[in-house]
C-alpha cells in the first residue's frame, strides 16, 4: 500500500518535472534577445521572434482582466454579504457548472457574441473568451476568502455605526484583500495558457495588432501554429515560446503564494 | 434613566427567549446583567443597539427608549453611534492601532481633529502609555488584554452615550480582567455602561446595580449590594450561592 501510494505520489511530481526539464532542453537554446524583440520571420527564412505574441499575450490578459475582475469581485460580495441561501445556491452552482465547461464552448460563444456580428476576429473578441473563463474562478475563490473574515470584525464595525456597504468596503474586502488577489492572479494564470478560446475569437496575426480590433497573436496560439508547421526553426521556438509562457505562468503562481503568507493575518475566530 | 426597556420579548423564529422585561438603566452608572448561560442576557444586551437584526429571524416586541426616544423609530447608524459596544472577545479590525481607534471617527465623518481624538479616547481606554510609540503598529500586536482595551478606546472614540459590554473579559487572564474592571469604574462619569457577565464577583465588583436573568425573564433587579447581600428571590440566593448555573 505504502509503495503503490509513493508511486503514484511520485509520478504526479515527476509530470510537472519531465514536462519542465523537457521544455528547458528544447526551449532553453532557442531563446535569445531576439525572441523577445523581433517579429516572426516570414516563412521559409530562419530566426525572427515573438515579440507580437508575447504583447498579444499581454493585452488579451488585461482585455480578460477588465471583465473577469470586476463581474467575479462583485458578484463574490454579492454571494458572501447580501443573497439569500437558495439564489446564493443557483448561483455557485452556475459558476461551478461554468467553471466546468470546456474553454473551447467558451471559445464557441465569444466567437457567435463578438466575432459573427463584426465578421471579423479581434483581440477584444479574444478578451471576451479569456474574461468569461475567469468570472468563475474570480467569484469562487473570492466568496471563500470574504466568507473566511469572521463575523466579529463585520459586528465590530457595524455596532461603530458602519452601514452594511461602509462595513464591506472598509473592514471586510481589506481583511480579505490579499486572498482575493491571490485569487486573481490563480484566474490570470489559469487563462494565461489557454489557446482553445483564442483560435477563433483572437485568431492570430504574424504582425503587430494596433489597438484592439484586429486579430492579434497570443503564446498559446503561436504555440499551436508553430508546433504543426513542418519547418525545424518553426518547432524550436514553438518550444522557446513554450518555456516563456511556463515561466510566466510559474511566477504569478509563486507571487500569489508570496502575496498570501505575508502581512497581517485575519485571526479566526 | 439613559435607557429604559418596557415589556421585552423577544424571537428567534417561534422560539421566545425573552419574556416581558422591564428595565432600566440609570445615567452614569453600571448596569450588569447576570444570569446561567442561555438565559438571554446577551440577547437582551444587543438589543440595546439593535445588533439582534443582524440575525436572521429574529424578532422583538415592546419599547426600548433612549433619552425619551424609541429606539426602534431611529436611523440604525446613529442609534449605534450613541450606544456603543464592546463584545466577549477582542475583534480590532486588521489595521494598526491608530487606525482602529480612528474608525469610527471616519465613518462618521467627524469635523474633530483625528490625532487628538484617537489619543483621548486611548487615554480613557487607559492604554495610550502602552501604545504611543506604535500607534502606526498592527492591532494584532497587542496582547489579548490590551487588544480588548483598544475596542474600548474604539467604541469611546465616537463617544457615546451609552457603552455594551458583552462578558468583556471571558477571554481574558485575572490581570488584564482586573485593568479592564478598574477601566470600568472610572469611565462611569463619560458614559453610562451596561455590562453582561457570568461571573458574579465581577458583577459584585464594577456594577451599581444588578439584573438577574433565568430562561428569559427578569427574576430581580436592584442596587447591587443590596441584591446580593438580601437578595429578594429564593431563586436569586440560590444562584449567587452556587447552588446552580
Amino acid at each position: 500500500m505504502l509503495t503503490l501510494t509513493g508511486i503514484c505520489a511520485v509520478v504526479a511530481v515527476a509530470v510537472l518535472f519531465f514536462i519542465l526539464g523537457y521544455l528547458v532542453y528544447h526551449g532553453g537554446t532557442s531563446i535569445s534577445w531576439n525572441f523577445f524583440t523581433k517579429l516572426p520571420a516570414p516563412v521559409g527564412e530562419t530566426g525572427g521572434g515573438m515579440a507580437n505574441a508575447i504583447v498579444g499575450s499581454a493585452k488579451l490578459l488585461l482585455l480578460a482582466a477588465l471583465i473577469g475582475v470586476p463581474v467575479g469581485f462583485l458578484g463574490a460580495i454579492y454571494l458572501a454579504e447580501f443573497s439569500g441561501t437558495t439564489l446564493a445556491f443557483v448561483v455557485r452552482y452556475a459558476a461551478d457548472l461554468l467553471n466546468g465547461v470546456p474553454s473551447i464552448v467558451i471559445g464557441i460563444f465569444a466567437y457567435s457574441l463578438a466575432v459573427l456580428p463584426f465578421k471579423h476576429f479581434s483581440a477584444l473578441a479574444g478578451g471576451l473568451a479569456l474574461g468569461l473563463m475567469m468570472i468563475p474562478i474570480t467569484l469562487r475563490s473570492t466568496e471563500e476568502f470574504l466568507r473566511a473574515v469572521p463575523r466579529a470584525l463585520r459586528e465590530g464595525a457595524m455596532a461603530l455605526g458602519a452601514s452594511k456597504a461602509r462595513t464591506i468596503a472598509t473592514v471586510i474586502v481589506p481583511a480579505a484583500y490579499r486572498g482575493i488577489l491571490t485569487a486573481v492572479l490563480l484566474a490570470f494564470a489559469r487563462v494565461a495558457g489557454e489557446t482553445a478560446p483564442l483560435l477563433f475569437t483572437a485568431f492570430g496575426n504574424r504582425f503587430w495588432s494596433p489597438g484592439w480590433n484586429q486579430p492579434i497573436a497570443s503564446l498559446p496560439v503561436m504555440i499551436f501554429t508553430y508546433a504543426i508547421a513542418p519547418y525545424e526553426d518553426w518547432h524550436r521556438q514553438a518550444w522557446a515560446a513554450g518555456l516563456v509562457l511556463l515561466g510566466l505562468i510559474l511566477v504569478i503562481n509563486i507571487l500569489a503564494r508570496a502575496i498570501l503568507s505575508r502581512g497581517i493575518a485575519v485571526p479566526r475566530s | 434613566m439613559r435607557m429604559s426597556i418596557n415589556k421585552l420579548s423577544f424571537f428567534y423564529g417561534s422560539k421566545q427567549v425573552l419574556f416581558d422585561i422591564n428595565l432600566g438603566i440609570a445615567v452614569n452608572k453600571v448596569t450588569a446583567l447576570i444570569g446561567p448561560s442561555g438565559c438571554g442576557k446577551s440577547t437582551l444586551l444587543r438589543t440595546l443597539n439593535r445588533m439582534h437584526e443582524t440575525v436572521r429571524h429574529a424578532r422583538l416586541e415592546g419599547e426600548i427608549v433612549l433619552d425619551g426616544q424609541d429606539i426602534l423609530a431611529q436611523d440604525v447608524t446613529q442609534l449605534r453611534r450613541r450606544v456603543g459596544m464592546v463584545f466577549q472577545r477582542p475583534n480590532p479590525f486588521p489595521k494598526s492601532i491608530f487606525d482602529n481607534v480612528a474608525y469610527g471617527l471616519r465613518i462618521n465623518g467627524t469635523k474633530l481633529p483625528i490625532a487628538e481624538a484617537v489619543e483621548k479616547s486611548l487615554r480613557h481606554a487607559a492604554l495610550w502609555d502602552e501604545v504611543k510609540d506604535q500607534l502606526h503598529k498592527s492591532a494584532y500586536d497587542l496582547s489579548g488584554g490590551q487588544q480588548q482595551r483598544l475596542c474600548i478606546a474604539r467604541a469611546l472614540a465616537v463617544e457615546p452615550e451609552v457603552l455594551l459590554l458583552d462578558e468583556p473579559c471571558s477571554a481574558l487572564d485575572p490581570i488584564s480582567t482586573a485593568k479592564i474592571e478598574e477601566l470600568l469604574v472610572s469611565l462611569k462619569d463619560l458614559c453610562t455602561i451596561a455590562i453582561v457577565t457570568h461571573n458574579m464577583q465581577q458583577a459584585a465588583r464594577v456594577s451599581d446595580f444588578t439584573a438577574f436573568l433565568l430562561t428569559g425573564q427578569l427574576i430581580e433587579f436592584s442596587p447591587t449590594p443590596h441584591l446580593f447581600t438580601t437578595p429578594g428571590d429564593p431563586r436569586t440566593e440560590a444562584y449567587i450561592t452556587g447552588r446552580f448555573g
